[in-house]
């Protein structure tokens, strides 16, 4: 049986009908792998279900959010509401921990934070669908070690931030080299980053089991990034295989 | 029952002075020392001379003078390059020794809290690499973005109280060859602007007294472990952070009060990227629009990559659909630069922003046609092959 449509376009469906289908065990496993992060226990000490997070977050001025729900919810270890909220809810909060004010000390943002890896790690079709156009951004980090480079700003990229942006695309190379520091010549990278830095961030990824991640929720992106690091690493002397 | 003359005390009556014995908090400056006695790892002293600042809870901060090790922001030099240009040039023309690596990643933050394409491990791999290779060279670590301000405490605070992460970071760092270092202050240039705005005001050659200025503190700066963020009894009498408060009142500039100060700009981290019409509208009726109607500022200064990026570049769609926009922003950093002479294009790089800084050129009397010429003098020559860059010489005044 496939996920039903939310019960009112906009609107969150706390009834939970529409993960029915997804056994309680499956829940249960994801709601325990949250819990057992190393994270969790200092961001969340329980709830007083006061809303003070929400009286301060920007994302429930816009959408139908609240991050008291989450931490009620993950307080009361409701594993059904649970499901809901890390599939139709976790990506619209914007990780500004405004909700940090919490009286209990906890931190709703932070919880966020490890509901999405969690999702993001078992290859959650909801994760996948948020991140879709973000590829791009993920392969400049993983692959540079730099995230938001000059060479992003095109028109197409950014059309409601002005004509300037067109402006800049177009003088790129010229504008760049007409920066007094020597690091920021460049235009692929936000700076000049050392070969030897980023093997050492090759590394890192490899030994943290990050690539793993990138290959549940895209593959592309991750045979792409593969070959890269792969190759550099190689050049390098490192015989190292992300597979 | 509340007495009386409680209720009509005036503000002045008041003065609130925070407690570092009753604060709610550990202070990390004891467990990390501690943990550098237990061989965990080896502390990063602040180099002498140091500023001493309070933080949230009267705490001391050191904040180091010179010997700057920078780490810089992927947003900053990528989109808005005269961030930390100018955060270089004043330390440049303050005769500083500071340092600018090339050994250095991003934090990786701003995409660890858009797309959670990472965990912890990883995250604090990054960070105790950027700070091993900091303490290689003899510079102290001074971080440009909020983000990584904020993520790095964050990932102090997960390394104290974890043994097992400890030990995991530990190993990968020594698989690169590098010591595990802590620094004993995470310091945000921000803060350094705070401590060394009185040796920026001597040196002010533009008269800013006749502006109106608001600000907007980064989310990551002082809500993302709020207690290590400045604050200061001559701002705000300490209920609200310091930074970039203290420094447009020490150039004269008289900065004013707005209901949405606490609000985050609307960046999101992926909202800015993927999901813009939430940015765009947060920014624009949530901050812009309430900072004119209640302050009528000449100019809005922030302190982070994604505040500055969020409330410049979404005013131009705000401009379409008719709504009260038109205030530039800048950094506190760019500002500080601009009063001490630095060249609006060379150095502040205004030609990257969005929204029309112009006018706000001309109310401090600087002539912004002849300034954009010279540095159109600039990139002729380097169009035509005659020069290969714009040199720190070029910038000097
Ligand atoms: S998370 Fe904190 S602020 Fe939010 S409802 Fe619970 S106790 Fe209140
Ligand atoms: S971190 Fe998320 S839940 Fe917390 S205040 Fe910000 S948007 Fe809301």
């Amino acid at each position: 049986m496939s996920a039903q449509p939310p019960a009112t376009p906009g609107r969150l469906d706390l009834s939970g009908r529409q993960y029915a289908h997804v056994d309680y065990d499956e829940k249960e496993r994801l709601f325990e792998e949250v819990k057992g992060d190393l994270r969790f226990d200092e961001y969340l000490y329980g709830c007083y279900e006061c809303g003070i997070c929400v009286a301060s977050c920007p994302s429930a001025r816009f959408y139908d959010f609240s991050p008291r729900k989450i931490a009620q919810t993950m307080a009361r270890e409701d594993v059904d509401l649970f499901y809901v909220f890390l599939n139709d809810s976790v990506w619209d909060c914007s990780q500004c921990f405004s909700c940090d004010v919490c009286p209990r000390k906890n931190s709703p943002g932070g919880v966020i934070t490890v509901m999405r890896e969690v999702a993001v790690k078992n290859g959650l079709a909801s994760a996948a669908e948020a991140l879709e156009g973000y590829g791009r951004v993920v392969y400049k980090i993983m692959s540079t070690g730099t995230q938001v480079s000059p060479d992003m700003l095109s028109a197409n990229a950014f059309p409601d931030w002005g004509p300037h942006v067109e402006e800049i695309a177009k003088n790129l190379d010229v504008w760049r080299r007409a920066l007094p520091p020597e690091t920021m010549h460049t235009t692929e990278t936000s700076w000049q980053v050392d070969d030897k830095t980023i093997i050492e961030l090759y590394l890192i990824w490899h030994m943290t089991g990050v690539m793993d991640m990138i290959k549940e929720v895209d593959e592309g992106l991750f045979m792409i990034l593969q070959d890269v690091m792969e190759e550099k690493l190689e050049d390098a002397g490192y015989d190292v295989s992300f597979d | 029952m509340i007495p009386h003359s409680a209720l009509f005390n005036k503000a002045k009556d008041r003065n609130y002075v925070a407690d570092p014995a009753q604060a709610p908090t550990e202070d990390y400056h004891d467990i990390v020392d501690e943990l550098e006695k237990e061989g965990e790892w080896i502390v990063h002293r602040v180099p002498d001379p140091a500023i001493e600042v309070k933080n949230k809870y009267n705490r001391t901060k050191k904040i180091p003078v010179e010997k700057t090790w920078h780490h810089k922001s992927c947003g900053q030099c990528g989109h808005i390059p005269g961030y930390s240009t100018a955060v270089f040039w004043i330390n440049r023309q303050l005769g500083l020794d500071h340092h600018d690596p090339s050994d250095q990643t991003s934090c990786t933050a701003w995409n660890y809290y858009a797309s959670a394409t990472s965990n912890a491990a990883a995250q604090a791999a990054v960070a105790m690499r950027n700070f091993a290779a900091a303490h290689e060279t003899g510079y102290y670590p001074i971080i440009h973005c909020a983000t990584s301000f904020g993520h790095y405490k964050e990932t102090r605070q997960q390394l104290i109280h974890n043994p097992e992460l400890r030990r995991q970071v530990k190993k990968i760092l020594e698989k690169l060859g590098k010591k595990l270092i802590m620094p004993e202050e995470i310091v945000h240039y921000s803060e350094w602007v705070h401590a060394m705005r009185d040796r920026i005001a001597e040196r002010q050659v533009v008269d800013m007294s006749g502006l109106r200025a608001t600000i907007h503190p980064a989310c990551h700066y002082h809500k993302l472990i709020g207690e290590d963020a400045i604050y200061a009894p001559e701002v705000y009498g300490a209920q609200r952070s310091a930074i970039i408060t203290s420094l447009l009142q020490t150039l004269g500039i008289d900065v004013r009060d707005y209901s949405t100060w606490y609000d985050c700009c609307g960046f999101g981290f992926r909202h800015i990227l993927v999901s813009r019409d939430f940015s765009r509208s947060f920014a624009v009726q949530r901050k812009i629009e309430v900072m004119k109607e209640e302050a009528d500022p000449d100019i809005l200064i922030s302190h982070d990559t994604g505040c500055v990026t969020t409330l410049d570049q979404s005013q131009f769609a705000g401009r379409a659909h008719d709504r009260n926009v038109g205030l530039p922003v800048m950094s506190d950093s760019q500002l500080a630069a601009l009063a001490m002479g630095a060249h609006p294009y060379k150095v502040l790089q205004l030609h990257w922003h969005s929204t029309d800084n112009k006018p706000f050129l001309e109310k401090l009397g600087i002539d912004h046609r002849r300034a954009w010429a010279e540095f159109e003098a600039v990139t002729d020559e380097i169009r035509s092959g005659k020069r290969e860059y714009l040199t720190w010489e070029d910038c000097d005044v």
